[in-house]
């Protein structure tokens, strides 16, 4: 790693430490209620979504609607898995937290949305752009009805044909403390991914799938591979969510939802994780900060999200990443060093061409 | 080097490629000439895997490329620069470099092949920092064939480098594509402008409807009447 991702990877952590200690602080004197804070934690859960969904959809550059399929995967097995645990007194008891239990959940959760995520990828990924739109959207109403379906998971049995109930009594062992810091390192991790060479590979796929291929990149390996860590992503959300709500319909997980996330994605920017993190926060919030027009509520967020679409058709930030060190570099007048070398070579090949013409 | 045996390829019903055939030798530079739509883009797609073919044998250096996994072509030392100028936009000029190493794994390889990309386009190096989106048209095909430079390869296929450019860079780009032939490089050169591309190349394949309808020599050629009638507007 360079001296300057080092350091600047310590002012985020700092930064994050910062604001993890008004959260505590706010929460243990009870400045925040608890509506407040079960906002910020969907706000979180957000933030996960919208973020891995801004893989697919924005560095990938393919519209692709079954996020909140992926969702309800993570969602269901999360909450089997701290149920049997429950049940079956592992990892229960005095000395051993929560939280471990949790962690296993929403991990398991992850990993059955991502092998979801290659079957479905394989197939899905030949289509572009409707097609793949709205093949995605089938496959995610196909888990939401199977899920609907299936005895176990809350109804009455394909036979029966109607539609299932809830499934209910999972332990809401989800704590903000916990989720921000899950939060914090999935975004993490997808920052990384997207700047590794796997994460260059995939932009390249957007830019021009067909240079793309002509440099080499096998085209399907990075579509199915960006779709496996979006929904290993939108899995593990899945996770914290099922065990905030502590209990499981499947209708919550239609293709509403996923419309949803990607319209976080639009707003935020396509090919901006910061961008999706903001938009997360600020469309969570936005309609319960509006409730009191009650049923206008929905009009406004139209509104807001129209006018944005019509002012930064890019979205809010496009493929614009907010960074801390450069906010901090800027507030000291320190110069980027980058810019400061292009400004130096421009004005050194500038003189060059001056003497050519001469 | 590189052998094209009775190749058939269709775009669903429309039988595009008739049984081509064709060669190219180690260190020639060989054209491909005809008119729009006459089927020669979609043989340099068929090459590359970027289309599948029918019927029919590519053959490189004694391997079936039909079985080739379609990243693995780059690493036989066959690159491609595709039609229309296809650099990645978004990304800086080095960066889009980079990417044409993309399959390389050795750093230093990758460093000294772009030191080589700089010397054979200095333009490229002055815009190092630029997006690709930002470059001109003729930056832009410079970008396109440094990019496959940058994979070393011992073939590059080229298709109409000199589409949408103005005379004077056509005439840089062929300057390059002979510099190429001098260093000891095979290209396959797909053009439109017959007249640039027979006077460079070695040997040259015409192009009708989706067959070779003639083949020779590009100085044969250059003289043939039916040639010059159709292709050369003389």
């Amino acid at each position: 790693m360079k001296k300057s991702s080092i350091k600047s990877s310590l002012i985020n952590l700092v930064v994050l430490i910062i604001v993890f200690g008004i959260l505590i602080v706010l929460c243990e004197f009870d400045i925040l209620s608890n509506y407040i804070r079960g906002i910020l934690m969907v706000c979180c859960i957000s933030i996960i979504m919208a973020c891995s969904q801004n893989i697919t959809v924005g560095y990938l550059g393919q519209i692709a609607l079954g996020g909140a399929g992926f969702m309800g995967i993570g969602a269901y097995t999360a909450a089997i898995i701290t149920k049997a645990m429950a049940s079956a007194n592992i990892l229960v008891g005095e000395g051993v937290p929560d939280t471990l239990r949790f962690l296993i959940a929403i991990l398991a959760g992850g990993i059955l949305a991502a092998i979801f995520g290659v079957l479905v990828g394989i197939p899905a990924l030949r289509l572009r752009g409707d097609y793949l739109a709205i093949i995605t959207l089938g496959f995610g109403e196909i888990i939401r009805v199977v899920i609907q379906n299936l005895k176990f998971l809350g109804g009455k049995g394909f036979s029966e044909g109607s539609a299932g109930q809830a499934l209910v009594g999972i332990n809401r062992i989800s704590n903000l403390y916990v989720v921000f810091w899950v939060m914090v390192i999935c975004v993490a991790l997808m920052y990384t991914f997207i700047r590794s060479k796997y994460g260059r590979a995939i932009i390249a796929i957007r830019n021009d799938d067909i240079a793309a291929s002509a440099s080499g990149l096998n085209i399907t390996f990075y579509k199915v591979l960006a779709f496996t860590v979006s929904s290993f992503f939108a899995g593990v959300a899945g996770g914290i969510f099922a065990h905030y709500i502590g209990s499981l319909s499947a209708g919550s997980f239609g293709w509403l939802k996923s419309t949803e996330y990607v319209i976080m994605v639009v707003f935020g920017g396509m090919g901006s994780l910061t961008g999706s993190v903001i938009a997360a926060i600020v469309l969570t919030a936005l309609p319960e900060a509006l409730r009191e027009f009650s049923d206008y509520r929905m009009l406004a967020y139209s509104v807001a999200l129209i006018i944005v679409m019509i002012y930064r058709p890019t979205g809010l930030l496009g493929t614009y990443e907010v960074s801390v060190t450069r906010l901090i570099n800027k507030i000291l007048g320190k110069k980027e060093p980058s810019l400061h070398a292009i400004k130096a070579e421009v004005e050194a090949s500038g003189t060059k061409e001056e003497e050519v013409v001469k | 080097m590189l052998r094209v045996e009775n190749l058939n390829v269709f775009y669903g019903a429309i039988h595009a490629l008739h049984n081509i055939s064709l060669t190219v030798e180690d260190g020639e530079v060989v054209s491909l000439i005809g008119a729009n739509g006459a089927g020669k883009t979609t043989t340099l797609h068929t090459i590359t895997h970027l289309k599948e073919a029918q019927s029919g044998i590519i053959e490189y250096n004694g391997k079936d490329l039909r079985k080739a996994k379609d990243n693995t072509i780059i690493s036989l030392g066959m690159a491609h620069v595709p039609e229309g100028r296809h650099v990645f936009r978004n990304m800086t000029v080095q960066e889009n470099l980079e990417m044409g190493a993309f399959v390389m794994k050795d750093k230093v390889t990758v460093k000294r092949n772009m030191d080589m990309v700089f010397e054979y386009f200095p333009r490229l190096l002055e815009r190092r920092k630029q997006t690709a989106g930002t470059l001109s048209g003729g930056e832009q095909q410079m970008l396109a064939t440094g990019r496959a430079l940058m994979s070393n390869p011992k073939i590059v296929l080229m298709d109409e480098p000199s589409m949408g450019l103005s005379p004077l860079l056509v005439k840089e780009i062929f300057k390059i594509i002979k510099t190429l032939h001098v260093n000891g490089i095979t290209v396959l050169l797909v053009e439109q402008n017959a007249k640039m591309a027979l006077s460079i190349a070695d040997r040259a394949y015409v192009l009708e409807t989706g067959s070779i309808s003639m083949s020779g020599k590009a100085s044969d050629l250059l003289k043939d009447e039916n040639v010059k009638k159709a292709y050369l507007g003389a």
